[in-house]
């Protein structure tokens, strides 16, 4: 089954299913044409993709992260067969995407957050069948999976709803439940959570950290939300203009750019100037002294000790705590590295 | 796998759910196959008033013209049933549907020629085939065994010709869509790339290529070798035996065609 040719150009990962994910030096330029004058067209050739390698181990889940236009769609489309690359390897699941892009697709799942693989005029329990089908699955193997996948990611009450009526949240539901029906290998998410409310995104997590671990899926993940990554990403990757800048865990990113968690106090009364706190910096007041804000990070402290050392000074009477959001960290990466 | 379903059954299963989806709404699809038979019923009123005051046309008297214009119309009606979907690529590639039927272990043609199978379309070819039966009883054909199978492989061939040129219309899409892939790449979801408007240009270019140099050997050439006439100088009758090669051919360009339009939109070059 294994490819013979095209992943041995690689960086000599195994080919035994050990690694899902292998990309060496991979660059992928667009042709872009631009209007000059009235009648010339220049030709720009503007790299998305920039020498970017990479691997992931079977099992492992890793967020790709970057700002828009960063390459990571470009990234993703060249790991599935979608695109071809314009130098560099890819194997994904030990074969050559575009080489071998049907092959590969029985054994990846792909959910595109802004696009949909369900169809919009049929029920959700009608695209299920139909996928099932597509991927030629037997039904003593589809079934079953799809009730499980029914019921773990609560389909129940809109399964025969047509795809277009259902809420945002529900349909996500239903496209996670889409990719995951042929039981993939590798499993690669664009933006899931984009758009969605708290409980929805939280609920979608627990399912996609269980499915993980009960089937050993390989994930891939782009996301802007921290919270994604801290609770699915084992690994990150972040890119920008098309290059790696970063390659290892949140907590190592976090402590490298310093990026730091706001604890938010609104008082019971004016109170002076909450400095002085240990490991934290004042950065914001309002309200003449009402509402202050306390910037730490968290290697150095914890809101509990940050909160309790203002508790000894002041009244308070609400908090809340805001997390470094991910283009706050990813532009202080950038700032970090000199761009 | 022992007992796993085949390619077929994929398809089976898509079509089986556009069709549901289509009679779903049984009163808006009896309106639209109205529509459609209404207007194709006003097609052949006009030729036939047309050849009603012109005795001929082109060295054809009516009789011969109406085979012709008949058998070019079943030819294409059945691909535009099957095929019709092609249009669609400008529009899948912007929204990024194509990617997403990039994504499925099935032929990409295979996936968009499915994907919108329209009944309501093949009403059209119900009812050309109809004519063709009244033309065939007032044609003085003078039938032998290979007059039957020409005129059985005619609409035939004429449909594969016609599916071919609506293959080549959405491979030259990817041309002409140029630089989606790319604003894909940068502005997601290609909302941007709507702006482009090549839209405009399939449609004469497609009149052009139905209408203009098949039409031909879908109809004119068959119809000579069917009554046995003589063609015009250039263009001999014995062509016409010619049509079910010719419908072959045109197919097997059309898929280099789609091949290389594929081959663009992913960038593998050619």
């Amino acid at each position: 089954m294994a490819d013979t040719r095209a992943d041995t150009a690689g960086t000599g990962g195994g080919r035994d299913g050990q690694v899902a994910v292998e990309v060496h030096d991979l660059v992928r330029e667009f042709e872009v044409r631009r209007s000059v004058g009235r009648l010339r067209r220049a030709r720009e050739v503007v790299r998305a993709v920039d020498g970017v390698s990479f691997s992931i181990a079977a099992g492992g889940s890793v967020g790709y992260i970057g700002a828009n236009g960063a390459g990571k769609s470009t990234t993703i489309k060249m790991l599935t067969g979608i695109l071809t690359p314009t130098s560099g390897t890819v194997a994904t699941c030990g074969l050559d995407p575009v080489r071998h892009r049907r092959r590969l697709a029985r054994r990846v799942g792909v959910v595109f957050g802004q696009r949909s693989q369900l169809w919009w005029d049929l029920p959700l329990a009608e695209s299920l069948r139909i996928l099932a089908a597509i991927h030629r699955l037997p039904p003593a193997v589809w079934r079953p999976r799809r009730d499980e996948l029914v019921e773990r990611l609560e389909l129940t009450e809109f399964l025969t709803t047509p795809v277009r009526q259902l809420s945002l949240g529900q349909r996500m539901r239903g496209e996670v439940a889409a990719a995951l029906l042929h039981s993939p290998a590798l499993l690669v998410l664009d933006e899931p959570t984009v758009g969605l409310d708290v409980l929805s995104k939280e609920r979608l997590r627990i399912f996609l950290r269980e499915e993980l671990t009960r089937n050993g899926t390989t994930l891939l993940l782009t996301t802007h939300d921290m919270d994604d990554v801290e609770r699915l990403c084992e690994r990150l990757l972040v890119v920008d203009h098309g290059q790696l800048a970063y390659q290892g865990n949140l907590a190592g990113l976090v402590a490298r750019v310093g990026a730091q968690r706001v604890l938010v106090v609104d008082l019971a009364e004016p109170a002076p100037p909450l400095d002085g706190i240990p490991d934290t910096t004042l950065v914001g007041l309002e309200a003449g002294g009402l509402r202050q804000r306390l910037a730490f990070s968290p290697e150095a402290t914890t809101a509990a000790a940050v909160l309790n050392a203002v508790s000894s000074r002041a009244r308070v009477r609400d908090l809340s705590v805001t997390e470094p959001d991910i283009e706050e960290v990813v532009r202080r990466l950038y700032l970090s590295s000199g761009r | 796998m022992a007992d796993r379903p085949s390619a077929w059954s994929a398809y089976r299963a898509v079509l089986g759910a556009r069709l549901r989806a289509q009679t779903a709404y049984r009163g808006s699809f009896a309106m639209e196959v109205a529509g459609n038979l209404a207007n194709s019923g006003l097609e052949f009123a006009e030729i036939y008033v047309i050849f009603h005051n012109v005795r001929a046309l082109g060295g054809l008297d009516l009789k011969a013209s109406l085979l012709v214009f008949t058998l070019s119309r079943v030819g294409f009606s059945l691909a535009d049933g099957m095929a019709g979907s092609m249009d669609e690529v400008p529009r899948l590639v912007r929204s990024g549907t194509l990617e997403v039927l990039m994504l499925r272990p099935l032929s990409l043609l295979g996936q968009i020629v499915t994907a919108d199978l329209a009944l309501r379309r093949f009403g059209r070819a119900v009812l050309a085939l109809g004519v063709l039966a009244v033309v065939l009883r007032i044609v003085p054909v003078p039938w032998t065994p290979a007059r039957v199978a020409l005129l059985v492989a005619t609409p035939v061939a004429g449909a594969a010709l016609f599916t071919a040129l609506f293959i080549v219309a959405g491979a030259v899409q990817f041309w002409l869509v140029d630089g989606a892939e790319a604003t894909n790449a940068f502005t997601y979801g290609g909302s941007y790339a709507a702006t482009y408007s090549a839209a405009v240009l399939p449609l004469p270019l497609r009149v052009f290529f139905s209408f203009v140099v098949p039409a031909a050997f879908v109809g004119y050439l068959p119809t000579l070798a069917l009554l046995g006439l003589p063609g015009p100088a250039g263009l001999p009758a014995w062509l016409g035996w010619w049509v079910p090669a010719a419908g072959a051919a045109a197919l097997g360009l059309a898929l280099l065609a789609w091949r290389a339009g594929v081959r663009r939109y992913t960038g593998a070059g050619g």
